[in-house]
């Protein structure tokens, strides 16, 4: 049994691989929240869920058809039925033409519901995650921006309504440690982003799906002696917050992570266990020479997280064996990020990739180069760095080093780009690195953090 | 006034709070039954199906193959090539098999997977070379000419020619595909998201074997149609129907977004083959095009389409000499259909390119070519011997280059372009020029029926169907304004088939002129009857305003005198009837009037592109639109905002690729990007030209919902201008990726 809060009652239900979407509109007879893609890109099923993080209860937009149910344990979900239509996004949305043929609305609603809870001004950035073919956005931007300074209306009291509610999942660590320990086939759900489309689209039944929301002791971000420890269940949300002042190009890739509505089902640790060659994290954390602790039962191991990954599909990770946490080693931040897409938001990587080069007295003493999408798995560009590495740092270092990715990287070829597009690009953003570390000026068309 | 002004789209506050239902919204009985297709995964190949394990699978209640059908096993608009379900060979990957009815929609989409197709393979062709060289054609060339172009074009003192691809488009309607089925007494009631109720019912009605009077079609709203539901929806209504009357029970059928996106047609690629020759001054004096048209496996639209695109070839310029072939191939993929602009934008990018080759030729500035070549106001033929007789493109094209300041923004470009060597910046402008009306002439009528209840409240009723575009709150208005009422007087129900009858697609561009003509023809009779009422009781004349009614010295509200009127007996109820004037084709020799007017607009773009990625952005755009006397201006901007960043998205992030088995490689919005919130023009200035339209259309306005798209065309011709900036190729085919782009810079 799994008990939650929807539109300010108490609810519950009995199947936990059962979508939240098909909950609301076959169970509940809501059908305001739509059905556009069925995977998470369109934003048609966004709804609001708010849980207790950390002790104060947080807000956040998600894409309700690819979450589960066994994810809503305790939470407090809000639909588009629940806003009672006089809500002032409601209303500029009306005013300002924001609707053609509406299908898109009531998630983009919901987004722009959540987002003026918190103030949010960013409102291009907010509605990444969903789509309108009809309007070309600019009424719901201006109608987004007439709405962000009404003072919030009253809620019901989503804390007192969540407060207590009991029902299964694991919330020790240890229990859990354990459990999967002795049920390695079990299936690990974090933010579903992945296992839902498993669900939704393969149309498979995954036997043993267990939960791992609940689990406080996966969702702790610790400022270690060294560097910061991040569990490996916290939202990509908050690390887009957590670095944004130390590592800024990080969190700006981070803004262009699938949207909101992704990033706030995510988890780090997902995007790691994943093993996906064009997941967009391990680029970056492989360049800041991140590590991770793999547990399994009460034991524990560190490894880099660029040794995690072996080959496509394959990982150093034995069976009942788990991401606890990932730890980024404190450092200066010399950091470059890029991600390039063929749409700039809210599209999956033709290839990101992460520098981190360290000059000192004008000579190149550490070179940290990492690539999602230029192979099997995330990979770091040896040969590159071996060519930089105690070279003077100058344009002819950089171009005897580009002529090196090729060593490294032998790309593939597919929807998101051609194998030779890759390597062009893998070469320019070595140039592009270089060139922004020597300059104040504007080199990119999107994005450009000093 | 009720016409003129910007009255907020009547669905708007249901949208906003989720009341607004769709198909898959309505409650069905508990014994509804859900269908899903099983799909061929072979793009060409005689096959033997076993669906033993479809009929064992969970919640599977029967499985439909070909012979299981009552009556027609065809869901083509026309041609008669499309069949429901495949009969011994499949043309394309996608293409149902089979008909899986189970008692929830997951259940029949896991079950569909479950068929056992064995498939002896043919060659299948995927691409345009291999169509062409296989000469696969629906038909043969079709060829429109004015004047002696190949004279014309040797005796010109400059010649260019070149060829470009150009890339389709799928529709991604927010809405998928979607209807329902109620069996009752015998009859079928559908309900259908579809642009085409008509077509729905007839089709039904093929499929049953029954008369259309058998067949009722009611469509509330579209989660977006875009010409993607304008023959697409048939399977699913067709289904519906055969399983609904088959088993007594309600059918639905929607598909998954992945599913929709691999059955249904999408816009057509073409390739453009041009040869041009042209003066100094970058007048042209003929042009030579020919079009090669990718149809997919069956014809459905694909002539209207083909045919709409040659009619464009010339947009707004006057070609003196034209020669323009059209080739419609035959390939194994999805078939392609309907999409805002119906080969129109196709047409329309073949001379955009022409004239950008020109001024590259000429070292001119393309808007300099631009400009020397418009249509006269009037005089002047198009390549189809009509007369253009209401051009504005030369002043309308005048004042968006003042109001945008291109001519300073030019030179603004080019200093920035000189000191950063990465990021470089282009500019463009486009004009457009649409030509609105069907070109089957027969399609140009429209019905409407109205009825004037006895408390004065009016329930109205017309052929249109709305997916957006606020085709109904345009229509309450005509009807507010003939009745001086305000439009919360007006109540606009479901089209419906059982109303008014015979009624053509709802392609967007026409769908307020026809329909708002009829409309105001029935409610204008009411009026009539309600004014010789009033003056043969009261005396004087009769003025209808602000929802009161003045006979001489008589005031009384509208609904008083509509209740006086219902206790003398006067009919409050009535039919209206329009036809396009004037539109007379020959489609055969290329020659007539295939459409009442044109309207015309421009766009200007500026764009930054990034010299080491090929990654870009609109910085700014200016449109300056003509829609003739605006019904409603805010719904009118709505339609262009909308449809420009449509159009820049088909010509530069949306992208489709087919593997070479045919299998369509970008059918999930994973790998198929329309644009979202930050690809909008940082800046973005819409403005509607003022002017009336020249033909007796509803309250003068023109058609909007179509031309706009060409706009976003715009944004593609400024990355050409970016692209010369940085020294690389800049007459690229479309869509123009950030791959496209880099690879283009590449020595």
């Amino acid at each position: 049994m799994i008990s939650f809060a929807l539109n300010g009652e108490v609810v519950s239900a009995n199947d936990p691989s059962m979508t939240l979407l098909d909950f609301l509109r076959l169970e509940r007879g809501l059908t305001g929240t739509k059905e556009g893609c069925n995977e998470g890109d369109c934003g048609a099923c966004t709804v609001q869920v708010a849980s207790m993080e950390s002790g104060e209860l947080v807000h956040r937009a998600v894409n309700s058809c690819v979450l589960l149910l066994g994810q809503m344990q305790g939470k407090s979900i809000t639909t588009v039925e629940a806003l009672g239509g006089d809500h002032p996004v409601q209303e500029a949305m009306v005013e300002h033409h924001g609707s053609q043929c509406g299908f898109c609305t009531p998630g983009i609603v919901m987004s722009l519901v959540a987002a003026h809870r918190e103030g949010r001004q960013d409102h291009a950035d907010v509605l990444a995650g969903n789509l309108c073919r009809c309007t070309g956005y600019a009424p719901i931007l201006r109608a987004a921006k007439a709405a962000s300074e009404a003072p919030l209306p009253a809620t019901p009291d989503e804390a007192g309504l969540i407060s207590g509610l009991k029902g299964e999942g694991f919330t020790s660590l240890d229990e859990f440690a354990n459990w999967y320990a002795k049920n390695p086939d079990a299936t690990l759900v974090a933010g579903a982003t992945e296992v839902g489309l498993v669900l939704t689209k393969e149309l498979k039944q995954p036997e043993k799906l267990v939960f791992l929301g609940q689990i406080s002791g996966l969702q702790n971000v610790e400022p270690e002696i060294g560097g910061i420890r991040i569990g490996a269940g916290v939202l990509l949300a908050r690390v887009r917050g957590l670095m944004a002042g130390k590592y800024p190009q990080f969190a700006e890739m981070l803004r262009r992570f699938g949207s909101v509505q992704v990033r706030n089902s995510a988890t780090i640790g997902g995007n790691i266990a994943n093993g996906s060659p064009i997941a967009d994290t391990p680029p970056a954390l492989i360049a800041l020479e991140a590590s991770l602790t793999l547990r399994k039962g009460d034991a524990r191991r560190e490894i880099l997280l660029e040794d995690y990954y072996l080959s496509y599909g394959v990982q150093d990770r034995a069976e009942g064996e788990f991401i606890e946490s990932v730890f980024i080693p404190e450092q200066a931040d010399t950091l470059g990020v890029y991600k390039i897409s063929k749409r700039f938001d809210q599209d999956i990587s033709a290839l990101c990739a992460a520098f981190n080069i360290v000059v000192e007295g004008g000579v190149i003493t550490k070179a940290r180069i990492a690539f999602g999408g230029m192979a099997a798995t995330p990979k770091r560009a040896s040969a590159v760095e071996a060519a930089l590495i105690s070279q003077p740092w100058n344009e002819a270092t950089i171009e005897v080093a580009q002529a090196a990715f090729a060593k490294d990287y032998t790309p593939m070829s597919d929807q998101r780009g051609s194998a030779e597009y890759r390597l062009i690009l893998a070469q320019n953003l070595l140039k592009r690195y270089f060139l922004e570390q020597g300059s104040e000026a504007r080199l990119r068309v999107v994005g450009g953090v000093k | 006034m009720s016409v003129a002004k910007s009255i907020r789209h009547d669905s708007g506050p249901a949208h906003v709070s989720g009341a607004a239902r769709y198909v898959d919204d309505y409650p069905l009985p508990a014994n509804a039954v859900h269908l899903a297709f099983g799909l061929s995964k072979n793009a060409h190949a005689d096959f033997t199906l076993d669906i033993s394990a479809v009929r064992a699978a969970t919640g599977v209640i029967e499985v439909l193959v070909a012979s299981d059908l009552p009556g027609q096993n065809d869901v083509s608009p026309s041609a008669h090539d499309e069949p429901l379900l495949a009969v011994d060979t499949v043309h394309y990957i996608g293409q149902p098999l089979f008909l899986v009815v189970a008692d929830s929609h997951l259940n029949a989409r896991r079950a569909a997977r479950l068929g056992r197709v064995e498939y002896s393979d043919k060659t299948p062709l995927v691409t345009l070379d291999q169509a062409i060289a296989a000469d696969s054609t629906f038909g043969d060339p079709l060829r429109f000419a004015i004047g002696d172009a190949e004279t014309a074009l040797k005796a010109a003192p400059h010649q260019v020619s070149g060829q470009m691809e150009v890339g389709g488009q799928e529709h991604f309607y927010l809405e998928g595909q979607a209807a329902y089925a109620l069996p009752e007494e015998g009859d079928v009631r559908v309900v259908s998201s579809t642009q085409h109720p008509t077509e729905i019912q007839h089709k039904v009605a093929e499929a049953l074997n029954v008369p259309f009077h058998a067949v009722r079609v009611e469509t509330r709203r579209m989660g977006g149609g875009f010409g993607g539901k304008e023959s697409q929806g048939n399977a699913l209504a067709v289904s519906c129907a055969v399983v609904a009357l088959r088993l007594n029970r309600a059918a639905k059928m929607r598909y998954d977004r992945d599913d929709d996106m691999v059955i249904t047609g999408k816009r057509h690629d073409f390739r453009i083959k041009y040869r041009a020759g042209f003066g100094a001054d970058g007048k042209i004096e003929s042009v030579i095009f020919e079009q090669f048209v990718k149809c997919g496996w069956a014809l459905d639209l694909s002539h209207p389409v083909a045919d709409r695109a040659m009619l464009h070839a010339d947009n707004a310029y006057h070609l003196p000499n034209a020669t323009i072939t059209s080739h419609r191939l035959r390939t194994n993929t999805q078939s392609n259909t309907a999409y805002r602009g119906f080969g129109g934008p196709q047409g329309i990018i073949g001379i955009e390119r022409v004239i950008e080759h020109i001024a590259d030729e000429l070292g001119l500035d393309p808007l300099a070519v631009r400009q020397a070549n418009f249509y006269a106001a009037k005089g002047d033929l198009t390549p189809y011997h009509m007369e253009v007789t209401d051009s504005i493109s030369k002043e309308l094209v005048a004042k968006l280059a003042e109001t945008s300041d291109y001519k300073k923004r030019r030179a603004g470009i080019a200093e920035f372009n000189a000191i950063s060597p990465i990021l470089k910046r282009g500019l463009a402008l486009v004009p457009v020029k649409f030509g609105i009306s069907f070109t089957l002439t027969f399609l140009n009528q429209a019905g409407a029926l109205v009825h004037v209840y006895a408390d004065g409240s009016v329930q109205l009723n017309h052929g249109g169907t709305e997916m957006g575009q606020g085709l109904n709150t345009k229509i309450a208005q005509v009807a507010a304004e003939v009745f001086g009422l305000g439009v919360e007087a007006i109540r606009i129900t479901a089209t419906d088939t059982g109303k008014v009858p015979n009624t053509s697609a709802t392609a967007a561009r026409s769908g307020a002129d026809l329909n708002g003509m009829a409309c105001k023809e029935a409610c204008d009779k009411i009026k009539a009857r309600l004014v010789e009422f009033a003056s043969e009781k009261w005396g004087g004349e009769v003025v209808f305003a602000d929802g009161q009614v003045r006979i001489g010295g008589h005031e009384m509200s509208f609904a008083e005198l509509v209740s006086e009127a219902y206790m003398a007996r006067i009919s409050l109820s009535a039919t209206g009837f329009y036809k396009t004037p004037k539109v007379q084709w020959d489609r055969a020799a290329g020659k007539g009037r295939p459409f009442l007017y044109f309207a015309y607009g421009a766009a200007v773009s500026e764009v930054e592109l990034d010299s080491l990625t090929g990654e870009n952005r609109i910085i700014r755009t200016d449109i300056l639109h003509d829609v003739g006397r605006s019904l409603n201006p805010a719904l009118d901007i709505g339609q262009v905002e909308g449809a420009f960043v449509q159009g820049a998205g088909w010509l530069t992030i949306e992208e489709l690729r087919w593997a070479e088995d045919g299998r369509l490689l970008t059918a999930a919005p994973a790998t198929y990007k329309i644009p979202c919130a930050s690809d909008m023009p940082e800046i973005f200035n819409v403005a509607l030209w003022d002017g009336a339209n020249l033909e007796k259309t509803i309250y003068r306005s023109k058609a909007v919902g179509e031309p706009p798209f060409v706009l976003g065309m715009s944004v593609f011709m400024a990355l050409s201008d970016a692209l010369r900036a940085a020294g690389g190729e800049a007459n690229i085919d479309a869509p123009a990726t950030a791959e496209r782009l880099l690879m283009a810079m590449q020595p």
